[in-house]
C-alpha cells in the first residue's frame, strides 16, 4: 500500500519534514535519556513511536537521543517500560516547538 | 509567610481553549487572574484534528461567529470505513451549517487560541507567555497556593519564582505536570492505555483545487473520519478542509504503536496513499507537520478534578471526547474552563476552596451540562473504539457485505443481505455473541 509508485504527492524526506516545523531550541536539554537503563531494554516502543524520530539505537546496544527537534508530545516517556530511563520536562518558556499551521 | 498581598487571586496555567474559557470567566467576575503560557504566544504548542465546535460560545462572546478567525465552516461531513482496496462513506451535507448560527469551523489554533486569549485579556487578564509552571506551591496543611514558574525570582536571584494565588486551574494540557504534581494522575503505563498520538500533515493547495475537490463553494468546508487505516495500529484517520490547505492525519494508539513495526509517519503516508484519500490529497505541499497526544480514556479515565486550591481542566483533566462519530474536543475545553472560573470565583467569594466544600460544586457544574453528561452516556465507547472488532473485522466486515451486495454475478442469482451479512461475518471470523455485545453498547451509547 506504501509502495512508491502509489504515491501521487511529492516525496517528502524524514529531514524535509522535520524542516516545516519551527524550534526555538533551548540551550538546555528538556529530556534525559539515561542510556544505561537503554541498554537492557528489548522493547525500545520509543525508537519505533517518536513522531519526531528523536531516539536512535546505537550498535553496542544503547540509545542515542536528540531533544532538538522535539514536538514535546510525551510519547515517549508514556509508551516507555523502563522506569526512570527517560526524564521528561517541558523545555524553558519561550523554547521548543512553536506550531503555525496547525 | 507573604508579607504583601498576592497579586492574583487565581491563577490558570495554558492559555489553550480551556485555560483562556477560565481566565475570561474569573475576570468577568471582577477577580484578578494570570494566565500562564509557556509558548511564546497562545496556541504555539497547540495541534489538533481541526474542527471546533462553538455552540459552548453562546452564552458568553454573543455572535462569536461575526469575529471568530476560522478557515472553513463544516457544511459537509463523512464518516469512512476503509479497507486496503475498499471505502464506504456516509457522507452528509447542510446547508443550514453554512451560515448563522453555524456547527462547527475549521480554525488554526494560533489564531483561535490567540483570540480566545485575547477575549481573556480584554476582561482583565494578564497573559504571561513563555512561563512554564513546573510544580505546585503548597501551604502547611497541603493545600495548593500557587505554582512555581522558571521565571527568575527578581529579590533572591533564584532561577525560579513562585506566584501565588487562592485558586490554581490546571489547563496545562494532556501532560498535566501541575495534575501530575497534585498527585491526580495514574502511571505513565496506565496512561498511555488510554492515549493516542496524532500526527497531521498540513498540505497547501490552491483554493479553488480544495473546492473543486471536495464540492465546496466560498467559506463551506468538509470533515472526514476514517476508521479502518492505520495498518496493525487501532486508531483512526482524518481530513479536514482549511481556506487554501488541507489537514490530514492519523490518530494512533500509544500501546499498538508501541508493539508495531510501523513508525508514524509510515502509517500517515499509507492512509494518504489510500484510493479514497490520495486523490484529494495530490499535490498537497507539505507547509507543517505536527504532532501530539490525546486523552481518549473517556469518563471512567477522568482523573480527580479537583484538589484544595487546584481545579483541572480540559485535555488536563482528560476531557477529550473521541467517540466515533463525535470527535470533540475544543468545546469540552472551554465548557470544562468557563465551569472552573466560575467555580473558582464562587469559592474565593465564599472564603473556602476546599476540594470538598469550596470546589466541589466544579464536578456537579460538569455533570449538569454537556462536558461530563455527554462522557457518562458514551462511557463505553472509547474502549470499544479502540478494541480489534471495531478497528479490523467490521470495517471489513461491512465493507465486504456492500462490495457482496453491489458485486453482480449472472448468471448467480442475487442474494439477500442477512445471507450475505451471515457469509462476510464467517470469513471476517466475527463472533456473534461479539456482535451481540456491541451492538448492544451502540444502542446504550447513542440510542
Amino acid at each position: 500500500m506504501t509502495n512508491d509508485s502509489s504515491r501521487t504527492w511529492p516525496r517528502v524526506s524524514f529531514d524535509d519534514r522535520m524542516g516545516t516545523v519551527e524550534f526555538r531550541v533551548s540551550p538546555t536539554p528538556h529530556i534525559v535519556v539515561d542510556g544505561d537503563s537503554c541498554r537492557g531494554c528489548s522493547t525500545r516502543a520509543c525508537v519505533t513511536a517518536c513522531p519526531a524520530n528523536l531516539f536512535v539505537p546505537t550498535s553496542d546496544g544503547g540509545i542515542v537521543f536528540n531533544y532538538e527537534q522535539c514536538f514535546e508530545c510525551g510519547t515517549c516517556y508514556l509508551v516507555c517500560d523502563t522506569e526512570g530511563a527517560i526524564s521528561w520536562s517541558y523545555p524553558e518558556g519561550g523554547h521548543g516547538v512553536v506550531f503555525h499551521a496547525s | 509567610m507573604t508579607a504583601a498581598p498576592d497579586p492574583f487571586d487565581v491563577i490558570v496555567v495554558g492559555a489553550g481553549p480551556a485555560g483562556s474559557a477560565a481566565a475570561l470567566a474569573v475576570a468577568r467576575a471582577g477577580l484578578r487572574v494570570a494566565l500562564l503560557e509557556r509558548g511564546p504566544f497562545p496556541g504555539s504548542k497547540n495541534m489538533y484534528g481541526g474542527v471546533i465546535y462553538g455552540r459552548v460560545l453562546d452564552q458568553v462572546i454573543p455572535n462569536w461567529w461575526d469575529e471568530i478567525p476560522i478557515q472553513r465552516w463544516i457544511t459537509r461531513r463523512g464518516t469512512m470505513i476503509l479497507t486496503p482496496t475498499q471505502s464506504l462513506c456516509l457522507d452528509f451535507r447542510s446547508q443550514t451549517w453554512a451560515g448563522p448560527p453555524y456547527n462547527g469551523a475549521t480554525a488554526l489554533r494560533p489564531d483561535f487560541d490567540a483570540w480566545l486569549a485575547a477575549k481573556a485579556e480584554a476582561a482583565g487578564s494578564v497573559l504571561v507567555t513563555s512561563t512554564v509552571a513546573t510544580d505546585v506551591v503548597r501551604d502547611p496543611s497541603g493545600r495548593v497556593v500557587g505554582v512555581v514558574t522558571d521565571r527568575p525570582d527578581p529579590a533572591t536571584g533564584a532561577s525560579t519564582s513562585a506566584l501565588r494565588a487562592r485558586v490554581v486551574i490546571a489547563c496545562d494540557g494532556v501532560n498535566s505536570f501541575i495534575a501530575k504534581a497534585a498527585g491526580l494522575y495514574p502511571g505513565a503505563s496506565e496512561q498511555a492505555e488510554h492515549t493516542t498520538l496524532g500526527v497531521k500533515e498540513v498540505l497547501r493547495l490552491p483554493r479553488e483545487s480544495i473546492e473543486q475537490r471536495f464540492n465546496l463553494t466560498g467559506r463551506e468546508g468538509a470533515d472526514f473520519e476514517v476508521v479502518g487505516c492505520t495498518m496493525d495500529v487501532p486508531g483512526g484517520g482524518f481530513l479536514y478542509t482549511n481556506l487554501d490547505t488541507i489537514s490530514v492525519g492519523v490518530v494512533l494508539h500509544l500501546p499498538g504503536l508501541a508493539a508495531s513495526k510501523h513508525r508514524p509517519e509510515e502509517i500517515l503516508a499509507g492512509f494518504k496513499a489510500h484510493p479514497s484519500i490520495a486523490p484529494f490529497v495530490a499535490g498537497g505541499e507539505i507547509v507543517e507537520y505536527s504532532a501530539h497526544l490525546i486523552p481518549e480514556g473517556g469518563y471512567d479515565q477522568i482523573p480527580t478534578l479537583a484538589g484544595d486550591g487546584l481545579l483541572v481542566a480540559g485535555d488536563a483533566a482528560g476531557l477529550c471526547l473521541a467517540a466515533g462519530v463525535w470527535l470533540e474536543g475544543v468545546n469540552f475545553a472551554i465548557g470544562s474552563g468557563l465551569a472552573a472560573g466560575a467555580t473558582a470565583v464562587e469559592a474565593i467569594r465564599s472564603g473556602d476552596t476546599t476540594a470538598a466544600r469550596g470546589l466541589a460544586g466544579y464536578r456537579a457544574r460538569l455533570e449538569a451540562n454537556f462536558v461530563l453528561a455527554d462522557h457518562k452516556k458514551l462511557r463505553r465507547v472509547p474502549e470499544f473504539l479502540l478494541s480489534g472488532r471495531a478497528q479490523f473485522q467490521y470495517p471489513q466486515l461491512t465493507c465486504d457485505v456492500v462490495e457482496d451486495l453491489f458485486t453482480v454475478r449472472n448468471p448467480a442469482p442475487k442474494q439477500g443481505i442477512a445471507r450475505l451479512a451471515w457469509k462476510s461475518a464467517r470469513r471476517s471470523r466475527v463472533r456473534l455473541r461479539d456482535l451481540a455485545r456491541d451492538g448492544w453498547t451502540a444502542i446504550r451509547s447513542y440510542g
